[in-house]
């Protein structure tokens, strides 16, 4: 079920959700995206037809599936209602530039994964690598132009659906072992700030996270 | 060729005439104007000839300065930039005899003309060197003239910083071109250009052609170098800063392709940096061009744009040179030179013209000006001309120019070619779209607004049309943009040769390439003719249709609100203001005054101010930490002559046991 | 030169107050009222070209020559364009950029034509058109850089004659992205929601409409059918680029080209119907976004 074009669809769609997450100021629509993200990078695995045991890969897709497409953005959702947040208030970085840095962050990835001496090479299209590092940078540009707690978080799970798709791209079905632990990570660290943040809003009512440096001592 | 130096001769002599003590003041200008038309009657023939294939001279005499002898050639690329500076300096020239009538500093006439007739030869000499020295001299005359012709007005404080600002700034470049120099002479033994060597000792041609970007970028003006641009040509006369922006920076970029083509086969990021370069000076130019209120500023800011636009092209065209594709380097090389001459036609007749406005109303602030299209209506529609072709639009000569350099970027596209080449042309496409649409925003802000609608300002000066010395030239500049623009095909085969001597490609190579283009110039043309045809018969219908109907002439309506009255009107600031807020990182625009307060407000005000980011952020933080370190060389100073001496001494033994083996 | 050359820009010339008719139709549709006839904007060019004209104390030669100036560009472009596998009647290699920069010279023209009567509104109708139009311009030339790439042409008729079935079924990523920011660039540059609407009663939220307050008589008329024009060439671009039928037979690919552009008139009058005008504030982003896909889109193509 090796189908290029699929998989150039479902990498265009996760560059597009990506730009969709820089451009919306509106946080449900980011973590609309965010998971919309996460399924359609999940189905990579079934759609390389990579491994030897296609189980395994099916797996793999309903895990990942399952966790990033469902459990977070319902998590995510959940943080939002109780904190009573529902916009990013002036971000750091406007929304055009943000896009225009995501559209840089591309052209990078892309002259990398020319360059890049990868240790092995990348399988299905020459795209995967440089969108998986493209995800990785927009999700890193998030947590460092956004002022919200909640998309920190979101940045958050966007860098591991990159580091997901670099890590398929890389040696096709993801050691199982390194990506359930990422997932994990990534699974504990949302769930931990996704209190934190429900109960900084409760104590201070704001989630701003550049006013948190102020409790330093 | 010797007709030329004959010529150059005679407008020196009639510089140096024209300071003559005893002389009237008002003679000194017709003096010198008599000495640039002859010269260039005696010059523009033989230049002319060499950009139409005309085989190249060359001219050398023993010289008693070392380093070489004094060597002047004349070939296609020499005589491409030798035109437009016989052609704008001598129509700039006229103008500057009314232009400078009314100037209260009669006196000073004769110096004025005396460097003016100084610097058109220097400009002239450094286009033709063949060496080195030469060449610097000639380029340090030139800088030295156009230096006070900029400081004519010197009265002003604001003059004497800009002339400051330009004379640290130029000879900054010129260190860096010495340098160059140096370095390329001390191999070669000789400061003869065709000794020089490709590759020196101790530096890469890559480093030679770093000394020569930021050396000969300071003097063209392209971001990051271009910080004395914006202060240099509002603070000169007019026609100063026509003669100073449509050439005298251009022979930066002369200087620039002259040397490239001493340094051997280019390497491919020269012309990656280039287009690099190119794109974001046209972008970043026009940006802070949309930001001013100050015509001459506006003007200014746009040569820093036009001249990202040729750096583009030739960046292109370098890259094709390396990557052996011929398309992308016949077409980048040819749009990017003919912009040249564009730029210089167009620019020229711009400031030429906005000089008009300033000598008529005595403000060059757009806020103060407006409606006086009824009162200059030639200025006028010559403003327009020059405003649409700078814009890009067809059928003008801008527009061609830019035709050119997409079709050589596009010619990668359909190739089909490798990333190394497509991605630079499609950075330049995307640029070229974006500079095109921000040039046309920021020519109707600066038409509209001085033109347009009603005076802004009831203390301005009415405005008059100016008199015929001045019309006449900007007319003829006119003409031109417009010819050019309606007859391309017919400056191909000029281009062929011009790119033809320096890029050592094979004629025959070329004439495939740009024979392609001829077509398309050619619809170019006819498409040119049908618009002009349906505009003229939409107009006779026009009048037809409205021959026996009431045409009536009433206050303008805005939607019968209120009445309307000049300080309702849209200003240059508003009109700028959605770019101004969008793209104020770059900007940083600074806003002084504010919103009114309170249910009763008072009178509120509100100015905006765009200073140049460079100057402020890079520049000024740069030199004031360079002063503060060269304080610690003050222990030096002794103020004593033993001390003085002592250093002599020092330094002579040093200097004498370094070079001793 | 065959005669079916002339099929495009006859159809452009004719038919372009037509399409602007389905889509008002449409729209009234959705509002639940009979509408206007189809054939409205015909009557209101007669009516227009039969009337005098009255003009502003302010204004000079610019604001009677504007609309000229805009439609004689306008019906240059017209010759240009193709509709689908019906090529234009003028075709070269590089006719794309001619078509980019006749537009815009349209546009400059209107623009001080709307300065030149000194009206706040209209100053501020011209400041928004210069500044949105600013921010399309490198949206169009990327997106004609992706179909000039797969058709090997820098012209808009071999271009667009390129995009088949095969294409489509190869590239059909990149020219969905393609086709998605054209549409942007086509509603903005007609002013058509969600960018601008014309319909809305209050002058300070309008773009286009603004800025030809103060034109009456013929020149209005020049303009409307200007304007008409326009939003034809950008929906033939439309309609070429996502009805890939190439029989070479020319009236079966006039037929279907004209049934694509009814169709598409429908759509444009659909999404006039149920989106709301973004905020003036929003629009730029939008606009970059559709930026953003067009190159998304070349580096799909280039890649």
């Amino acid at each position: 079920m090796n189908h290029p074009s699929l998989i150039e669809a479902v990498l265009v769609t996760v560059v597009l959700t990506n730009l969709q997450l820089l451009g919306s100021s509106r946080l449900k629509i980011c973590i609309h995206m965010v998971g919309l993200q996460g399924i359609v990078a999940g189905l990579l695995p079934v759609l390389l037809d990579h491994e030897a045991n296609p189980l395994r890969a099916w797996l793999l897709v309903v895990g990942s599936v399952a966790i990033k497409g469902i459990v977070f953005p319902k998590l995510l959702l959940r943080v939002l209602r109780d904190a009573g947040v529902c916009r990013e208030v002036e971000p750091f970085v406007g929304y055009i530039l943000s896009l225009l840095a995501a559209v840089s962050a591309l052209m990078f990835s892309l002259w990398m994964g020319s360059t890049l001496v990868l240790p092995q090479a990348p399988v299905g299209t020459t795209l995967m690598a440089p969108v998986g590092f493209t995800t990785i940078l927009v999700g890193l540009l998030v947590i460092i132009t956004r002022r919200k707690a909640i998309s920190q978080v979101i940045g958050y799970v966007v860098v591991e659906n990159g580091i997901y798709i670099f890590g398929v791209a890389l040696v096709g079905g993801v050691p199982m072992l390194v990506e359930l632990g990422v997932l994990m990570d990534a699974f504990v660290a949302v769930f931990l700030m996704g209190i934190a943040v429900y109960k900084i809003s409760r104590e201070f009512d704001h989630i701003d996270v550049d006013r948190l440096n102020r409790m330093q001592g | 060729m010797i007709f030329l130096l004959f010529g150059c001769g005679w407008i020196v002599l009639c510089g140096f005439a024209a300071l003559l003590p005893l002389l009237p003041s008002r003679w000194s200008g017709t003096i010198a104007v008599v000495g640039i038309v002859g010269g260039s009657m005696l010059g523009l023939p033989s230049a002319v000839s060499k950009v139409l294939g005309g085989t190249p001279e060359l001219a050398s005499m023993v010289w008693s300065i070392p380093g070489g002898t004094l060597s002047v050639a004349l070939d296609a690329l020499s005589g491409f930039f030798l035109v437009p500076i016989y052609l704008v300096c001598t129509l700039a020239a006229f103008y500057g005899l009314e232009y400078l009538r009314s100037s209260p500093r009669g006196n000073s006439l004769g110096v004025f003309w005396c460097s003016y007739n100084l610097l058109m030869v220097s400009m002239i000499v450094v286009i033709l060197a063949k060496n080195g020295i030469l060449f610097l001299l000639a380029w340090e005359t030139m800088a030295l003239t156009s230096f006070f012709l900029v400081t004519f007005e010197n009265e002003r404080p604001e003059v004497q910083a800009a002339g400051w600002i330009y004379l640290v700034a130029t000879h900054l470049g010129t260190a860096f071109l010495l340098v160059l120099f140096l370095f390329l002479g001390e191999a070669a033994g000789s400061y003869d250009f065709d000794r020089f060597p490709p590759v020196v000792q101790f530096l890469p041609s890559g480093g030679l052609f770093l000394l020569a970007l930021v050396g000969f970028g300071t003097k063209a003006g392209f971001v990051p170098f271009h910080v004395w641009l914006p202060e240099a040509h509002p603070a000169a006369p007019s026609h100063v800063s026509a003669v100073m922006s449509g050439l005298m920076i251009k022979t930066g970029i002369y200087g620039l392709v002259r040397i490239v083509t001493l340094l051997g086969p280019p390497s491919t990021w020269w012309g990656v940096l280039l287009v690099g370069l190119g794109v974001s000076s046209g972008i970043l130019g026009v940006l802070f061009a949309l930001a001013q209120h100050d015509l001459k500023r506006l003007l200014a800011y746009h040569s820093v744009e036009n001249i990202g636009i040729i750096l583009t092209g030739l960046g292109l065209g370098l890259l094709g040179l390396s990557l052996h594709l011929p398309a992308l380097a016949a077409l980048g090389f040819a749009g990017g030179l003919l912009h040249v001459l564009n730029h210089a036609l167009f620019k020229s007749l711009l400031f030429l013209s906005a000089g008009a406005v300033a000598h008529a109303t005595g403000t060059r602030e757009l806020d103060q000006l407006g409606g006086l299209a009824k009162r200059m209506p030639v200025t006028c529609f010559f403003f327009l001309i020059g405003a649409a072709a700078i814009s890009g639009l067809p059928p003008l000569n801008g527009f061609i120019s830019e035709f050119l350099i997409y079709l050589g970027a596009f010619s990668t596209v359909t190739a089909h070619s490798a990333l190394v080449a497509l991605g630079p042309a499609l950075v330049a496409v995307a640029g070229l779209a974006l500079i095109g649409g921000f040039a046309a925003a920021c020519f109707t802000k600066a038409f509209g607004i001085v033109f347009l609608g009603e005076p802004r300002d009831p203390h301005t000066p009415e405005g008059h049309e100016p008199g015929a010395l001045m019309l006449v030239p900007m007319g003829i500049l006119a003409l031109s943009c417009v010819v050019i623009g309606i007859f391309p095909a017919g400056l191909l085969p000029a281009m062929e040769t011009v790119v033809a001597s320096f890029t050592l490609q094979t004629k025959d190579d070329l004439s495939v390439i740009l024979q392609e283009t001829v077509e398309p110039l050619l619809i170019l043309s006819l498409a040119a003719l049908l618009f002009l045809s349906l505009a003229g018969g939409f107009v006779v219908l026009r009048r037809r249709l409205l021959r026996r109907r009431p045409v009536e002439e009433t206050v303008t309506w805005d939607c019968g609100y209120a009445q309307p009255t000049p300080r309702m009107q849209y200003t240059a600031s508003s009109f700028a203001q959605p770019f101004v807020a969008r793209f104020a990182i770059f900007l940083r625009t600074r806003h002084l005054g504010g919103l009114p307060k309170g249910f009763f407000p008072r009178m509120a005000s509100l100015s905006t101010k765009t200073p140049d980011v460079f100057r402020q952020s890079l520049y000024a933080p740069l030199f004031l930490g360079i002063e503060k370190g060269l304080h610690y060389l003050q222990v030096l100073q002794r103020g004593r002559v033993q001390v003085y001496v002592l250093y002599i001494v020092l330094a002579l033994v040093a200097l004498l046991t370094w070079t001793r083996k | 030169m065959d005669a079916t050359a002339l099929l495009a820009p006859l159809a452009a010339l004719v038919l372009a107050p037509l399409f602007l008719g389905i889509i008002n139709r449409t729209k009234a549709f959705f509002a639940g009222r009979h509408g206007q006839p189809l054939f409205q904007l015909y009557f209101d060019l007669q009516k227009l070209l039969g009337k005098g004209a009255t003009y502003s104390r302010t204004s000079t030669w610019i604001v009677r020559g504007g609309p000229i100036i805009g439609l004689a560009a306008l019906m240059v472009v017209v010759l240009l364009v193709p509709l689908g596998g019906l090529s234009g009647l003028v075709r070269f290699p590089g006719d794309l950029l001619l078509f980019a920069y006749l537009l815009s010279m349209a546009r400059f023209f209107t623009v001080l034509a709307a300065l030149d009567v000194g009206s706040s509104f209209e100053g501020m109708g011209a400041s928004r058109e210069v500044f949105f139009s600013t921010l399309t311009e490198p949206t169009l030339m990327l997106s004609l850089a992706v179909l000039a790439h797969q058709s090997h042409s820098l012209s808009l008729s071999s271009a667009l004659g390129a995009v088949t079935v095969t294409s489509w079924l190869q590239h059909g990523t990149s020219l969905v992205l393609v086709f998605v920011a054209l549409l942007v660039v086509c509603l903005a540059e007609n002013a058509r929601i969600p960018i601008d609407d014309p319909n809305t009663h209050l002058e300070l939220t309008m773009i286009h409409e603004v800025m030809v307050l103060d034109h009456g008589g013929p020149d209005l008329a020049f303009i409307l059918y200007g304007s008409a024009l326009k939003l034809w060439i950008f929906a033939s671009l439309v309609v070429g680029l996502v009805l890939p039928v190439r029989t070479g037979v020319a009236f079966l690919d006039l037929g279907s080209m004209l049934l694509g552009m009814g169709l598409l008139a429908i759509v444009l009058g659909c999404i006039e119907s149920t989106m709301a005008r973004l905020r003036l504030l929003r629009v730029p982003n939008l606009l970059v976004g559709a930026t953003t896909l067009a190159t998304l889109a070349l580096v799909l193509a280039v890649r």
